[in-house]
């Protein structure tokens, strides 16, 4: 596995050494940056002021930047506007989201450990069928899945879209759980297995404590995974009770009048939670990316 | 019990989840939904076996097949390119050695972590034709406002340039993949006495073609399936010009319930998808670079 150092040398720790004949280059590298910065984060920005607006201050030509007064109410109006259940449907996003993070990181430490540490006929095979799935259109599997979910009597709970997160936790979070393990020293588990200890203590005892940034990384994935997730809560719930924050969003959209300002709240506010973990596990997630490059 | 078939089992034992998972909700279904694309079967009845006649109807009589064949295709080539080069010289932006880097670094990433329905609600705001920011801005500099996602025109270019505001998960894996190149190959380049130019050509691009070519596969098969843009922005429109393969796929399973022809219009897209992708690892002997040939 890539270490950390290898990954972030020269990412983070800054070499610059300007030399008076570079200046001219260097000019130009920062007016690059500066319009790319504004073009990535003007709409962001504009999502913000939008959401402080009124319900007529959207309708006029050419926008105003700034709201006239910046209506904060948009937000808890927004969260109570009409038939709207926002608190419900946060709730729903929270429980789904736990539930996928409990069995990703249950089922991919174990799986994990099956391919990183015992050695058994069929485990490679078994190990590139799981890498090769991470690249099949899930297009393929969706119809069965739903006439089987329908069957089950599934459709409309929250099942189908967490009792899957129990068998396997993904293709890629195996992977990850399966590159670290292999790169715990292999002395420590001999030592307990000689004294006795099963497989699933030394999993436990030794390979757990030690794991905290691939289980970090795993679940940061996992949570921005879930939350983000519009098509699965799209194709197997259908009362609106049962609805999820993505889902909630496009309520919105169906109103005789859109509500731009209150739809660009709750569209912020889907936001937030995402922008606070970046900042807090910014070095998880990077990583987390660039892993996903690396194996090919 | 000797300890090979102690290992076996154990083995085993710890790999169940993924097993019975593949086994469950990949292999499994994956066959159902190819004896499927045989049949008839509106979901409340049993599927009744028809033999060939979803492909048949799905390449000869249904018109707007080929035209969502044509929207996802077109795309699908412009897009991941254009993604592909976008991310690419933005990485080679930051891999510059000015002061501030992290600042745009996170900026550039930041539409990354916007969820995608967030992001599409504000694009589908922002490319608004008569309030809209960038119409807006267009106008003040002295354009003509453009249509975006009112005319089938410029409908799916308007997806396209949509599409590039998230290339910063890309451009994170050229950053890393720019940072691996040893400063040796650049050192003994500039002793040849080779400009930056050429240092680009012969240097970083060749070293790069393995992260440009995992891209382009997840790229296009990710395209491929896009669906979301159509489905809340456009429904398809104006006249059929964001008709993506997976939205027509969407409204014959679910609004129609005709589960034996999305099934046949899925397998279509797995078989197009597993060509597409075999032609590119095909090609890849003629333009990715592995270091290790040259050992």
């Amino acid at each position: 596995m890539v270490s950390d150092q290898e990954v972030y040398r020269g990412i983070l720790d800054l070499d610059w050494r300007r030399r008076p004949k570079d200046s001219y280059r260097i000019l130009f590298i920062y007016l690059t940056l500066i319009v790319s910065a504004v073009v990535f984060l003007l709409p962001l920005l504009w999502m913000v002021t939008t959401s402080l607006k009124t319900q007529a201050e959207v309708y006029v030509f050419p926008p105003t930047f700034f709201p006239e007064t910046f209506r904060w109410q948009n937000f808890p109006e927004g969260w109570t506007y009409e038939s709207m259940q926002w608190t419900r449907w946060l709730v729903n996003t929270l429980t789904i989201t736990t539930a996928v993070m409990v069995g990703t990181l249950i089922s991919a430490t174990l799986c994990g450990y099956g391919f990183a540490r015992i050695s058994f006929p069929g485990r490679d095979v078994w190990f590139i069928m799981v890498l090769a799935s991470i690249m099949l259109p899930s297009t393929v599997t969706l119809i069965p899945l739903f006439v089987g979910f329908h069957r089950a009597g599934w459709l409309d709970t929250f099942l189908p879209l967490t009792v899957p997160a129990f068998f396997g936790g993904g293709a890629f979070n195996i992977f990850l759980m399966r590159q670290f393990f292999k790169g715990i020293p292999i002395e420590l588990e001999e030592a307990a297995l000689i004294d006795g200890a099963g497989r699933l203590r030394i999993l436990w005892q030794i390979f757990v404590p030690l794991s905290g940034p691939v289980i970090a990384t795993t679940s940061v994935f996992t949570f921005q995974a879930v939350w983000n997730d519009y098509f699965g809560p799209l194709i197997f719930l259908t009362s609106q009770e049962n609805y999820t924050l993505a889902l909630g969003i496009t309520f919105f959209k169906g109103l005789y009048n859109t509500q731009i300002p209150y739809m660009m709240a709750m569209s912020f506010l889907m936001v937030i939670p995402m922008i606070i973990v970046f900042f807090f596990a910014q070095r998880l997630m990077i990583r987390g990316v660039i892993l996903s490059g690396i194996k090919a | 019990m000797n300890s090979r078939m102690r290992n076996t089992v154990q083995g085993y034992l710890f790999i169940s989840p993924v097993v019975l998972g593949l086994l469950i909700f990949t292999i499994g279904p994956m066959l159902t939904s190819f004896y499927m694309s045989f049949t008839k079967f509106p979901l409340l009845r049993a599927p009744e076996w028809i033999g060939l006649r979803n492909y048949i109807v799905m390449f000869t009589s249904d018109r707007n097949f080929w035209q969502a064949c044509k929207v996802t295709l077109i795309y699908a080539g412009t897009s991941v390119p254009l993604g592909l080069i976008g991310a690419f010289v933005l990485a080679i932006l930051l891999n510059q050695r000015v002061k501030g880097i992290a600042f745009f670094r996170t900026s550039f990433y930041m539409p990354a972590i916007v969820p995608a329905i967030a992001s599409l609600i504000l694009w589908g705001w922002l490319m608004n034709r008569d309030y809209g920011l960038i119409n807006a801005i267009l106008v003040r500099l002295g354009f003509a406002k453009f249509p975006f996602f009112a005319e089938p025109e410029t409908a799916l270019a308007s997806m396209v340039m949509m599409s590039l505001w998230g290339v910063g998960a890309g451009m994170i894996i050229y950053l890393a993949g720019l940072q691996g190149i040893p400063e040796s190959l650049y050192e003994a380049g500039k002793l040849d006495g080779a400009n930056e130019l050429q240092l680009f050509r012969n240097i970083t691009v060749p070293m790069m073609t393995p992260t440009i070519f995992f891209n382009l596969v997840m790229g296009m098969i990710a395209a491929s399936q896009t669906f979301m843009n159509a489905f809340v922005l456009t429904s398809g429109g104006p006249l059929k010009s964001t008709y993506f393969y997976n939205l027509m796929l969407y409204e014959r399973a679910f609004n129609w319930t005709q589960m034996g022809m999305a099934s046949a219009m899925a397998w279509f897209l797995l078989f197009v998808v597993l060509v597409l992708t075999l032609l590119v690892f095909r090609s890849s002997a003629l333009w990715v670079f592995y270091e290790a040939e040259v050992k």
